[in-house]
């Protein structure tokens, strides 16, 4: 279980935060061993936007989520979300308001649609109209068929398990929401669907969202900023436009190239 | 004593060793060896016993000297009998004294136990011809062999080794053969019916003596050391029962050789058991008529089944309760979890029979040794199935929960567990099936259960005594795995019990 230990210290606030950033990362660094898994980097998330981190695999980008959600505790450097340092005493409670949904949904295989969702309104001791209520407005939000509530997790597509996984990412109504790859394990069709109906659910909701992806043409679909990392560094960030017409590596150019060609093979075989 | 029965064994067993100096009211307990002569001698004691106002109940085919011997001490028991020789050459080994009974009554004295003088029988080694060769050949005593080099001899193993059996003897004797064969006790009664074999070695009280029709050779120049039955008891009961010591001197002298191996004869070839083998002696001697029960094999088969069951449940209930956190603690704490799956490990390589004997000194004999060192067994499996049935959970699942903000309690209870049920269902499952059969070995130290009448039936050679102990272990082994497969239904969530098919 990946729980801070609690001799985890705070270092001394440097850089000042922005009030709009939700999330705030100053100097955070993470070795695993000798290893080092993430170099010491600073980036801020706003309020309201959609971040798409994007990289090639091993660059470090499920490691970045893992520090900003606690389940990680960085080496070096200090992580705010809504402008308050997180650490080992603080970050049960702020989970509250942060989802996270991983690639194959995370879902708990002993718990039905309906108990997956709830098991964190019910530990906090929701009444159980409110829910009734939440279930019924994230069931139409997602477009989830209520009379699939009662199966598990092993009687439900891909698809729908990603669904489950982001009603339940979305049931304390989150400020932010973590996303790990949520299409990463879908075929092709239910992925362009999916992607449409996040996208509507992103706009209406005005939620802060991250979302890691190795897919180029998804990130510029889902993106305002797209944060493009290599070998546990960030190597450029901004809008696909800048990304395209002015890279500040080679490597960017080389990466969106990568995956243009990919794209155009992936259009040649419907 | 049926009705009663469970009631007095979880007494006996929990409470006994627990209490080393009993108040005087309580039932005298007897303790005899697992041979049938020491059976049948404690089966004499403890009616004589009974005829006094004390009550008696007997812990029959304990695993051995030292077995007994520690429990007398310990006054799990406070009266056995047993032999000279055994007491000079084992129990007081190293302690140096004078030939003769007064000398080793003084001995015995200052260990707090009172040894009273011989039954009337020294049961020794021996060697035995057939009578009819014997007498062809005039052979009467040991010395007699001499004469006859050509005569082949077949002795038991530990005869052959041991420095008081046949290197001695032949040394003594200045005895010339060279045919001399090392080889199985029964194989040497058969050996030396057909002719291939024509002295053994005996004790000279074994049944088979009278039934082979062997002729006991003299020990001319007293070569055998003396292993005159006696009665071992704890002194305290000369002040606290002094009428079952005046009772007890009544039998002393009573038994000579050819009776005792009578008796022998009466339970190990006519089978009959040892308790009215021992009243009809009684009434035959004494004219009193002690009332024995005896019990119906079904009584017996009730009777074992619930010292069995009792035995297990609580074993088994201890080492859920501590084996489970132990497994948690493991999954969660590598470093330390290596080690407690390495010293669980470690207990389940120590022989069972060992682990039971090194439970006497600490734990006296009974319910409690067998129960604790069953217990021990029952840790691994449990421990090791709940740390890999933990391990084996996917890592973004428990992220995920952890995610969620639930503390690590409600991970692990509403989570972890859950998912792992299986495992750690299987673990306990497994530890039981040990349990059960592992338990049958508690009647070495006077636990009951299903392995007294296993015991009795290897000593007796008795075929359906083994099973009637056997069989129900076999069938409460697979009655136990099939609760646990029914209770898999309630205690394995649904959704893992799904097939993919839908
Ligand atoms: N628990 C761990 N122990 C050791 N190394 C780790 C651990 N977790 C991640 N790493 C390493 O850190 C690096 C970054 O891993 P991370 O999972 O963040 O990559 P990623 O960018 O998400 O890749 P992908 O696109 O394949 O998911 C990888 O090289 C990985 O092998
Ligand atoms: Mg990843």
């Amino acid at each position: 279980m990946a729980i801070i230990p609690a001799d985890f210290e705070l270092p001394l606030q440097l850089h000042p935060v922005k009030l709009s950033d939700m999330f705030s990362l100053n100097g955070v660094s993470k070795r695993f061993g000798s290893f080092t898994a993430l170099h010491p980097l600073d980036v801020a998330f706003r309020e309201g936007e959609t971040s798409v981190l994007i990289g090639p695999s091993g660059c470090g980008k499920s490691t970045l989520l893992k520090l900003m959600i606690g389940l990680l505790k960085p080496d070096s450097g200090t992580i705010h979300f809504n402008n308050q340092p997180i650490s080992p005493t603080n970050i049960q409670i702020l989970r509250h308001q942060m989802g996270y949904v991983i690639q194959e949904g995370g879902l708990f295989p002993h718990l039905s649609v309906e108990q997956n969702i709830t098991v964190m309104a019910r530990h906090l001791d929701w009444s159980i109209s409110d829910i009734r209520q939440r279930l019924a407005d994230l069931s139409a939000l997602t477009q989830f068929p209520e009379n699939l509530w009662s199966r598990y997790p092993l009687q439900l597509s891909g698809g729908q398990r990603q669904r489950v996984s982001l009603m339940r990412a979305l049931m304390l109504d989150p400020k932010v929401l973590l996303l790990d790859e949520p299409l990463g394990a879908l075929d092709p069709m239910i992925r362009a669907d999916l992607q449409q109906d996040l996208k509507e659910i992103f706009n209406q909701l005005e939620k802060t969202v991250v979302l890691v992806t190795h897919d180029m043409g998804e990130a510029s679909f889902f993106g305002n900023e797209i944060i493009l990392m290599r070998q546990g560094k960030i190597v450029q960030k901004g809008t696909i436009k800048t990304l395209v017409n002015q890279p500040t590596d080679p490597f960017v150019k080389d990466f969106i190239q990568a995956q243009r060609q990919v794209t155009v093979i992936e259009g040649n075989n419907p | 004593m049926s009705r009663h029965s469970l009631i007095r064994f979880c007494f006996v067993a929990l409470a006994v060793p627990l209490f080393a100096t009993r108040p005087t009211d309580d039932p005298i307990v007897v303790g005899s060896k697992k041979f049938t002569e020491s059976v049948i001698l404690g089966e004499i004691i403890m009616q004589t016993v009974q005829q006094t106002s004390f009550e008696a109940i007997h812990r029959r085919e304990l695993g051995g000297t030292r077995v007994l011997w520690n429990a007398l001490q310990g006054g799990d028991i406070h009266i056995y009998p047993e032999y000279t020789g055994t007491i000079r050459k084992e129990i007081l080994a190293g302690v140096a004294m004078d030939s003769g009974m007064a000398a080793l009554r003084e001995a015995l004295r200052t260990q707090g136990i009172g040894m009273l003088s011989s039954l009337g029988f020294n049961n020794t080694y021996a060697l035995g011809m057939l009578t009819r060769t014997a007498d062809t050949l005039h052979i009467n005593k040991i010395s007699d062999l001499k004469r006859f080099p050509d005569l082949v001899l077949g002795f038991t193993n530990e005869f052959m080794d041991r420095s008081d059996g046949w290197p001695g003897l032949k040394q003594v004797y200045q005895l010339p053969h060279t045919n001399v064969r090392g080889l199985d006790h029964d194989l040497a009664y058969r050996g030396l019916a057909n002719g291939n074999i024509h002295v053994i070695d005996v004790y000279s009280t074994d049944a088979e003596i009278d039934y082979y029709q062997l002729k006991i050779l003299e020990d001319d120049l007293m070569y055998f050391p003396e292993y005159q039955a006696v009665i071992l008891y704890r002194l305290n009961l000369d002040s606290n029962a002094p009428e079952v010591i005046s009772d007890l001197k009544m039998l002393l002298g009573t038994i000579d050789a050819s009776a005792m191996s009578q008796l022998n004869s009466q339970v190990k070839l006519e089978r009959k058991p040892e308790s009215i083998v021992a009243a009809k002696w009684i009434n035959e001697t004494f004219g009193v008529t002690p009332t024995i029960e005896v019990k119906s094999r079904w009584q017996r088969i009730w009777q074992h089944t619930l010292e069995h069951l009792f035995l297990v449940t609580i074993a088994l209930g201890a080492a859920i309760l501590l084996a489970l956190p132990l497994g948690i603690w493991s999954a969660y704490h590598t470093k330390t979890g290596q080690g407690i799956l390495a010293v669980v490990g470690i207990i389940q390589t120590i022989p069972s029979l060992a682990l039971l004997v090194f439970m006497i000194p600490l734990l006296g004999i009974g319910g409690l040794p067998a129960i604790f060192a069953l217990f021990l067994y029952g840790l691994l499996p449990i421990v090791r199935n709940t740390y890999t049935g933990l391990k084996s959970i996917e890592p973004g699942i428990q992220e995920s929960a952890t995610a969620l903000g639930l503390p690590w309690l409600s991970v692990l209870w509403k989570i972890d567990l859950p998912l792992a049920s299986r495992a750690i269902l299987a673990g306990i499952k497994t530890s039981a099936v040990i349990c059960i059969g592992t338990a049958t070995l508690g009647a070495l130290i006077g636990a009951g259960g299903y392995g007294q009448p296993i015991l009795t039936g290897i000593r007796l050679d008795n075929m359906g005594l083994i099973l009637e102990g056997a069989i129900p272990a076999a069938v409460m082994a697979l009655a136990v795995q099939g609760l646990f497969e029914l209770s898999e239904r309630w205690l394995v969530p649904r959704g893992l019990r799904l097939k993919r098919s839908d």
